[in-house]
């Protein structure tokens, strides 16, 4: 049961070779121990997630299974999920227990899976580490000393060492498939209005997108199909035909054409990390696939763009955690303004009072057209290179992160360093783009190397192709780090 | 030196939409409080606005009434301040570029005319209310009216005193109660206005402006602007100068009150709100609503001088709110009058004279009027047939009024029928010229006065039912012969 994809899982489950509380209790088992470990999670309630598997078996032996009934799926902890903790990682909601469903979470109860517990997460989903989270860094499974990247660490740290068969995430600059490439598991951000934010604890609400964490390209599309769709409570949510995002999955790449933006390999890329994107190219090559040159020539913008643009909405976003209505409020005050400035002043972290103030700052009097309006029209400008650059190729390969995972503590006192981890995904929200990553091999020290694709607007069934071709003909994703290993 | 008084106006009119602005909850008035809060309204983590069609339909309709340029494309945007009863940290509002631009309003400021030039309306959402009172050293906070749909209506510097201020709010006031888009009651806060009031001296460039909040009737209205050109001009007159700020009016004190100056001014950090996508409205759309207007006003007014040779003042009257209109043209359709002049000043003339003295007598409404059209109209037919001379009519409405049924009923009851039976009429008169020698007598030596006391004296005994016509012909006749 270990090293089941999803696919294997819903056919045990199916066949009744293996009931859906066997499933849980068995996962249940590993949270409660190596995900201690890890820090993975920030809410288990055993009792919940067996009353579902049970609940799921009752609707198999009912012969009304769907989807995914039965099977156990971590959530990240930015997802409301009635009577669950909700915190996004931040002591502002450390004693927030949602009293709705985000529409994700609805999508997997109607497909009948189980919430295995909610993952841990840098604070409102700012970090590229999950380092900023209320409750403590989440370790790398590939080594405990390192990070699983952010801000959707939890989720990828889960997969990763086998603590849930599949996670869901966010991703805002590179929060899925960042933590996704640091631990050697798949993670996918949806082109943006593809899967609904209602209920998604909003961080920068232009650029946020729900996605999965899977071991294979394949799960990916599976999990894409129970969380995609119209949500009229989203106004941003796009209102398009349900499709079937494995429907590709299984045709030959031969002349394929696969976009190599020279910015991507121009500079900054770990040798580890560029030696095996290279070797993933030749491996393309061989697959028939055709490598064409393109050029991003704005995306050198996208981290100062993102930094302008994403802190802005999130200052306006993060204004509702007022200490008025639910959340944390300070202990002692004299004054409304006092219990505003002392509520905040506890409740956040950091990183998140960091952005807050940069927000504020380029939205102010006086700097908003240097600064948000400035960055709106760049904005424009990286969108139309992607939009230039798909019309020589069908999808974008390159480095999802310019290195593996890096110490715990190694680069929290340099928020630009940090911000730099995610300099090739931030264009792709930027232009509300389809990427995911998938592993394509190790560094010397065995650290998982995430490659990333890069679809065009709703071309993830493409991309989930090219992703799931290379895993036919490679096994980086069939890896297991040592801690998985060791415990059999 | 002469000083010119320069006022512009700010106007929230609250949306008669059944639910919120971006939430599905009730707008209701009175219930119990956050009893009508959703999680959107709320906030809670996680929530979105989806905008309420409705609430931009009747935008349409402003606009479309004050011929306006309604935006193919406006945008949503933050308005960003902290305080207890705006949930999410910010208002939702129009900034840039608002849905409705342009447009203006003709008011009539005594006997002139005068056309207020708008700059813009655009759609906000409403905060909640802060409650004080009841809660030891805590405030209370209801959410229900968080969310509810505004449209924030703004005019140039057009207006030059009080009664023009005055008299712009009272046109808006019936303009959005005509197209149906706002219920006007001040009371519940559903009009509310605030005046950008500033002096200067003939011919000198604008002074400076203060803004006077809480004009939430069209007294308090004038008289907060009549306090307040008085203070600017005593300040500049005493050397002094005018601070931008915004001043709270204390209807008790009669008297406004500096609540922020312009220093202390919030930074509200605008920008487009990412939750909504630009508000597209197009040609077909704005077609469709156009379909469902009323006829306006000032088409109204026209149509009244025009077509039925109304007076401008009466077509005014009848004009000045969609219930007088709708009230007026039934009684006109069922008058039983065939002249449409006739029939039109006649009622016309039992609207602005009977009714309208009663309704302010008892300070009722038209809406509320318990003579309705249809009885109004039954009374005009009978007026017109013969039936009633106008002392009679006068008694019907009053019985009609006093719910004693519609005309015929009482007129049967009471017995109200005029007489026209010049027999009757003449058997009266010979009784009343036998009883009363003395005035004949007076006529005859040339008193002319005398003959209307005879009449008087007839149509007394006739208990005011004789056919006041039949009576003078008969009397001169019998006094001349």
């Amino acid at each position: 049961m270990l090293n089941f994809t999803l696919k294997q899982l819903t056919a045990e489950l199916a066949a009744r070779r293996l009931s859906s509380v066997e499933v849980a209790t068995f996962f249940l088992q590993r949270i409660n121990t190596l995900g201690k470990t890890l820090n993975a999670f920030i809410s288990v309630d055993e009792e919940k997630t067996l009353a579902a598997a049970q609940a799921a078996d009752r609707l198999i032996a009912a012969g009304k299974a769907g989807p995914l009934t039965g099977v156990p799926v971590a959530h990240k902890d930015i997802f409301c999920a009635k009577d669950w903790l909700t915190t996004c990682g931040s002591k502002m909601l450390a004693n927030f227990r949602a009293p709705y469903d985000a529409h994700v979470i609805e999508q997997f109860n109607a497909a009948g899976a189980v919430t295995a517990g909610k993952t841990n997460m840098d604070e409102f989903a700012m970090g590229s580490s999950n380092e900023t989270s209320f409750f403590g860094p989440v370790r790398n499974p590939w080594n405990f000393d390192t990070v699983p990247g952010g801000s959707s660490g939890g989720s990828a740290a889960a997969v990763a060492a086998r603590l849930t068969p599949v996670a869901t995430g966010t991703d805002t600059g590179g929060s899925i498939r960042q933590p996704a490439a640091l631990t050697g598991i798949c993670g996918l951000k949806p082109t943006y209005g593809v899967v609904s934010r209602y209920g998604m604890i909003a961080f920068a609400s232009s650029l946020d997108q729900a996605g999965p964490f899977a071991r294979t390209a394949e799960d990916l599309g599976l999990m894409l199909n129970v969380m995609a769709g119209f949500d009229a409570r989203d106004s941003t949510s796009l209102q398009r035909d349900r499709e079937d995002y494995t429907r590709d999955l299984q045709r030959p790449l031969a002349g394929k054409r696969i976009g190599l933006p020279r910015e991507f390999f121009a500079e900054g890329m770990a040798p580890d990390v560029a030696k095996a994107i290279d070797e993933a190219i030749a491996q393309y090559r061989k697959l028939g696939c055709e490598m064409v040159e393109v050029g991003l020539p704005n995306m050198k913008l996208s981290v100062p763009v993102y930094y302008v643009l994403a802190p802005a909405e999130a200052s306006s976003n993060l204004s509702r955690f007022d200490g008025v209505r639910y959340g944390y409020r300070a202990a002692e005050y004299r004054d409304l303004m006092e219990m505003y400035k002392k509520s905040r002043a506890q409740g956040f972290g950091a990183e998140v009072k960091r952005r807050i103030l940069i927000g504020s700052y380029v939205l102010s009097h006086g700097y908003y057209d240097a600064y948000y309006i400035k960055a709106q029209k760049l904005r424009r400008l990286i969108a139309q290179d992607f939009t230039e650059a798909f019309k020589q190729c069908d999808v974008i390969l390159g480095p999802t992160s310019p290195g593996t995972a890096f110490k715990i503590g190694e680069k929290s006192g340099d928020p630009v360093q940090m911000y730099l981890s995610d300099i090739y995904t931030i264009a792709v929200n930027l232009a509300g783009l389809p990427g995911m990553s998938l592993p394509c091999g190790f560094d010397r020290t065995n650290l998982p190397v995430g490659m990333q694709l890069i679809g065009d607007y709703f071309g993830e069934a493409k991309m989930l192709n090219v992703a799931h071709q290379y895993q036919l003909a490679t096994d980086w994703h069939q890896q297991a780090p040592a801690c998985v290993q060791s415990e059999g | 030196m002469t000083w010119e008084i320069v006022i512009g106006l700010e106007t929230h009119a609250q949306l008669s939409t059944c639910s919120k602005i971006f939430s599905g909850s009730s707008t209701a008035f009175g219930a119990s409080p956050n009893s009508q809060a959703s999680a959107v309204d709320i906030a809670l983590p996680g929530v979105l606005p989806v905008l309420n069609r409705g609430a931009v339909e009747r935008a349409i309709r402003f606009g479309l009434a004050v011929g306006a340029t309604i935006s193919p494309r406006s945008i949503f945007a933050r308005k960003n301040y902290f305080y207890p009863d705006l949930p999410k940290g910010y208002q939702i509002s129009q900034y840039e570029l608002p849905v409705v631009q342009g447009g203006s309003l003709t008011i009539m400021v005594g006997d002139v005319e005068k056309t207020v030039h708008l700059t813009r309306a655009h759609l906000e959402e409403d905060a909640g209310k802060s409650l004080h009172e009841d809660f030891h050293g805590m405030s209370g906070i209801d959410l229900n009216r968080a969310g509810t749909p505004l449209l924030e209506i703004v005019t140039e510097p057009d207006l030059n005193g009080p009664e023009e201020a005055v008299a712009y709010a009272k046109a808006l006031h019936a303009l959005v109660r005509w197209i149906g888009i706002c219920d006007g009651n001040m009371q519940e806060g559903s009009f509310r206005c605030d005046a950008n009031v500033s002096v200067r001296r003939s011919g000198e460039p604008l002074g400076t402006r203060c803004e006077i909040k809480n004009l939430n009737s069209f007294n308090f209205m004038d008289k907060a602007i009549r306090y307040e050109v008085r203070r600017q001009i005593e300040l500049i007159e005493d050397g002094g100068r005018v601070v931008q700020e915004t001043r709270l009016y204390d209807p008790d004190r009669d008297e406004t009150r500096s609540m922020r100056s312009k220093e202390d001014a919030m930074d509200y950090r605008y920008f487009p709100d990412p939750d909504l996508l630009p508000l597209a409205i197009t040609p077909q759309w704005i077609a469709e609503v156009k379909e469902t207007m009323p006829e306006l006003p000032g088409a109204k007014q026209e149509r009244y001088t025009g077509e039925f040779g109304l007076s401008k003042y009466d077509a005014r009257l009848l004009t000045q709110s969609r219930a007088w209109s709708d009230y007026f043209e039934v009684v006109l359709a069922g008058s039983g009058i065939t002249d449409k002049a006739v029939a039109a000043k006649t009622v016309a003339n039992l609207m602005t004279g009977e009714l309208a003295a009663t309704l302010n007598r008892s300070e009722t409404d038209i809406e509320n009027s318990p003579v309705t059209p249809d009885a109004l109209a039954g009374l005009v037919r009978k007026s017109a047939d013969g039936t009633l001379n106008n002392k009679l009519a006068k008694e019907v409405f009053a019985a009609m009024w006093a719910g004693e049924g519609d005309a015929a009923t009482i007129i049967d009851k009471r017995g109200l029928q005029q007489i026209s039976d010049s027999g009757e009429i003449e058997k009266i008169v010979d009784q009343v010229l036998a009883a009363n020698a003395k005035s004949v007598e007076e006529f005859r030596a040339g008193k002319e006065k005398a003959f209307n006391a005879l009449v008087g004296q007839v149509m007394k005994a006739s208990k005011g039912k004789a056919n006041p016509a039949q009576v003078n012909e008969l009397l001169k006749k019998k006094l001349g012969g």
